[in-house]
């Protein structure tokens, strides 16, 4: 890491550290990397809680303050669920993630921290994943009945219902979303750098090559005989002028 | 057994069962839209389940849609009694990720407004604890110091509320040397006269002791296994404070104490806030001596816009700033987690950039979260009017706790 200019929370330093845990947990570690100041360690879905434990008693990690969803449906683990430890006593924070499916459970953290409990409702509720031991997994964040899981990137931003109240129901009913006007989402990317569509005229440049100028049938024929007499092609056309 | 159970009068009723009810969603003690089934013994709570997300805007999704830039404002309207301390957290994740510098003064201003965002939102907090356990009057009185405050954001950011004044680099616009002599001159002779004036009624009054003293008392252990942090998990006896312990902008340069609690129970919490106003008022004040001159915001133009004037004349800076407000900066990929002590405890943003200009992902850590989570083991067995020194005592903004 280059020189830290930003203020952002400094807290003990991560000299020696990544080395250190990644050691002490073993196999449970599939990748561990140490980027903008962070740590952040991989590990293993069926192992988690064997690993959060273990750093919760032996390495001082005393509280879970997160967890946090994110989604890549382009991967076919698409789930990303990250725990966010703190250590008071050594003054130091970690990321712990672990990826799953939609159908793979994550086992769950309720048995090391309370708080966990709420916390795995939410990524449930938002994206899905599916917390095996978890005995109170309801949503939480959506309303009653929602259906779905709107945090996923395919879900759309508007959302599939919207409510209204209904003057002959006497209460607000769900309807499907109706737009006056599309959702507009403006693309201010520079095209010459991130924007993932092509340009109008751009999509000559992916084309595959046109073959080269196509010579006259007739000629065509006889072009490996052509190429050794170079000196009488000139002449032909010379003909065909006359 | 010697004593005899009374008999029902009415028929067909001899088993008592446990009561529930519903409190909220629309209750002035729920402090927004909390809603909570309690079941009771009588009139002892013995289970609370709350349901949160009633205010649930999908902010986080909204940002992922949004360059860095426009998703500043969300952060306003999470925890709309402390703007601020919200944005805090924020801008640092983006610098945190693009690594870059603020200048001294920024990081002052930053300090300075956060510390008063802290007093505002301990005004609105204190002021309606107490409401919740029976005082009018103090409630009245310490309003009258969060306009002050109000009025100061306004003359800084031009919003008395949603400033979205911090920008990553910086902050927006320098304040005016008046306005930084009138803040001196109030946190030398208004705010400590109106503050102990309206805690005198407070701190030493026997209802409001009644109703706060050994209420909902949390061990050190628990608090820590229920991820608290703030003022509740400094009145647990834990002496952690993220502006001591992990200092950002210039946390270190300034002189505080931290306020620890005894007791550990809803008085503790209310008596840490209280002091906390006290070295906020401290911290404020070496700020306004301290502040150097010299630029609020950094001088990459990659990230922050440059000055009006300055358009003017530079073709550059006028390209610069037509890139930032309409592309936006790229952010480089990877992932950070930043915690600021906000007023209300922890909170903190875990921030996934693919490289692009806008977020990849944005997850917000409130802290009303473990908070309002631990509201079920904190109630049990207390009686039922103590759930709203319970839950005023936590200090819970839906805004935030919903997103």
């Amino acid at each position: 890491m280059s020189e830290v200019l930003h203020s952002a929370p400094r807290c003990a330093s991560n000299e020696g550290r990544l080395a250190a845990l990644t050691k002490a947990l073993g196999k449970k570690v599939v990748t561990a990397k140490e980027e903008h100041g962070e740590i952040v360690i991989t590990v293993a879905r069926e192992s988690l809680a064997d690993a959060l434990r273990q750093l919760r008693d032996e390495h001082e990690y005393q509280q879970l303050m997160e967890i946090a969803g994110a989604d890549y449906p382009q991967r076919s683990e698409r789930f990303d669920v990250v725990y966010m430890l703190l250590s008071l006593t050594q003054n130091h924070r970690l990321l712990v993630k672990v990826t799953a499916a939609e159908q793979t459970p994550v086992p769950t953290v309720t048995t090391l921290w309370p708080n966990a409990g709420w916390l795995e409702r939410e990524v449930f509720d938002l994206y899905g994943v599916i917390f095996e031991g978890n005995s109170d997994l309801r949503r939480i964040l959506t309303d009653y009945g929602f259906e779905g899981h709107p945090f996923r990137k395919d879900f759309p931003l508007t959302g599939y219902v919207e409510l209204h109240y209904s003057e002959e129901e006497k209460r607000v009913v769900y309807a499907p979303v109706k737009l006056p006007q599309d959702l507009r989402q403006f693309d201010f990317q520079s095209p010459w750098e991130g924007a993932d569509y092509a340009l109008p005229g751009d999509e000559k440049a992916a084309a595959p090559p046109p073959p080269p100028p196509a010579p006259p049938p007739a000629a065509a024929a006889p072009a490996k005989k052509a190429a050794a007499p170079r000196k009488k092609a000139p002449a032909k056309p010379k003909g065909d002028k006359a | 057994m010697s004593l005899q159970l009374e008999q029902s009068p009415t028929t067909g009723d001899e088993v008592i069962s446990n009561y529930t009810i519903n409190f909220g969603p629309q209750h002035p003690a729920a402090h927004g839209v909390l809603r909570m089934v309690l079941e009771l013994d009588g009139e002892v709570i013995e289970r609370v389940d709350c349901h949160v997300g009633l205010l649930h805007r999908g902010t986080e999704k909204l940002i992922e849609h949004k360059t860095y830039l426009q998703a500043l404002p969300y952060f306003d309207r999470l925890d709309y009694c402390s703007p601020l301390g919200m944005e805090h957290s924020y801008v640092l994740a983006v610098e945190k990720l693009l690594n870059v510098a603020v200048p001294l003064r920024g990081q002052y201003l930053r300090v300075l407004f956060a510390e008063l965002t802290r007093i505002c939102n301990h005004m609105l907090n204190m002021g309606s604890h107490v409401m919740d356990v029976g005082a009018m009057t103090p409630n009245l009185w310490l309003f009258e110091i969060r306009e002050d405050c109000l009025s100061f954001f306004e003359r800084a950011s031009g919003a008395r509320m949603h400033s979205a004044w911090f920008r990553p680099g910086g902050v927006h616009q320098d304040v005016p040397q008046a306005l930084l002599d009138d803040m001196g001159e109030w946190l030398e002779h208004r705010l400590p006269q109106l503050y102990e004036d309206a805690l005198s009624l407070v701190v030493d009054n026997r209802i409001f002791k009644q109703r706060n003293v050994d209420i909902a008392k949390v061990s050190k252990e628990d608090a820590l296994a229920w991820g608290f942090s703030g003022p509740m998990i400094r009145a647990a006896g834990i002496p952690w404070d993220l502006r001591k312990s992990q200092p950002y902008d210039v946390y270190d340069r300034v002189e505080f104490d931290v306020p620890v609690g005894t007791n550990s129970d809803c008085y503790d919490r209310f008596m840490v806030r209280a002091e906390e106003v006290r070295q906020s008022a401290r911290i404020m004040k070496q700020c306004l001596r301290d502040m150097p001159q010299g630029p609020v915001a950094s001088l990459d133009r990659k990230v922050s816009p440059p000055k009006r004037a300055e358009m003017k004349q530079s073709m550059e800076a006028l390209i610069h700033h037509f890139k930032l407000y309409t592309e936006g900066f790229h952010v480089p990929a990877g992932e950070v987690y930043v915690a600021t002590e906000s007023p209300k405890g922890e909170f903190g943003v875990y921030l996934v950039s693919d490289g692009s200009n806008k977020p990849y992902r944005c997850k917000i850590r409130p802290t009303a979260f473990s908070h309002l989570q631990a509201m079920d083991f904190m109630c049990k067995g207390h009686m039922l009017p103590d759930a709203t020194a319970i839950l005023g005592a936590i200090d819970v903004v839906f805004g935030e706790c919903d997103r």
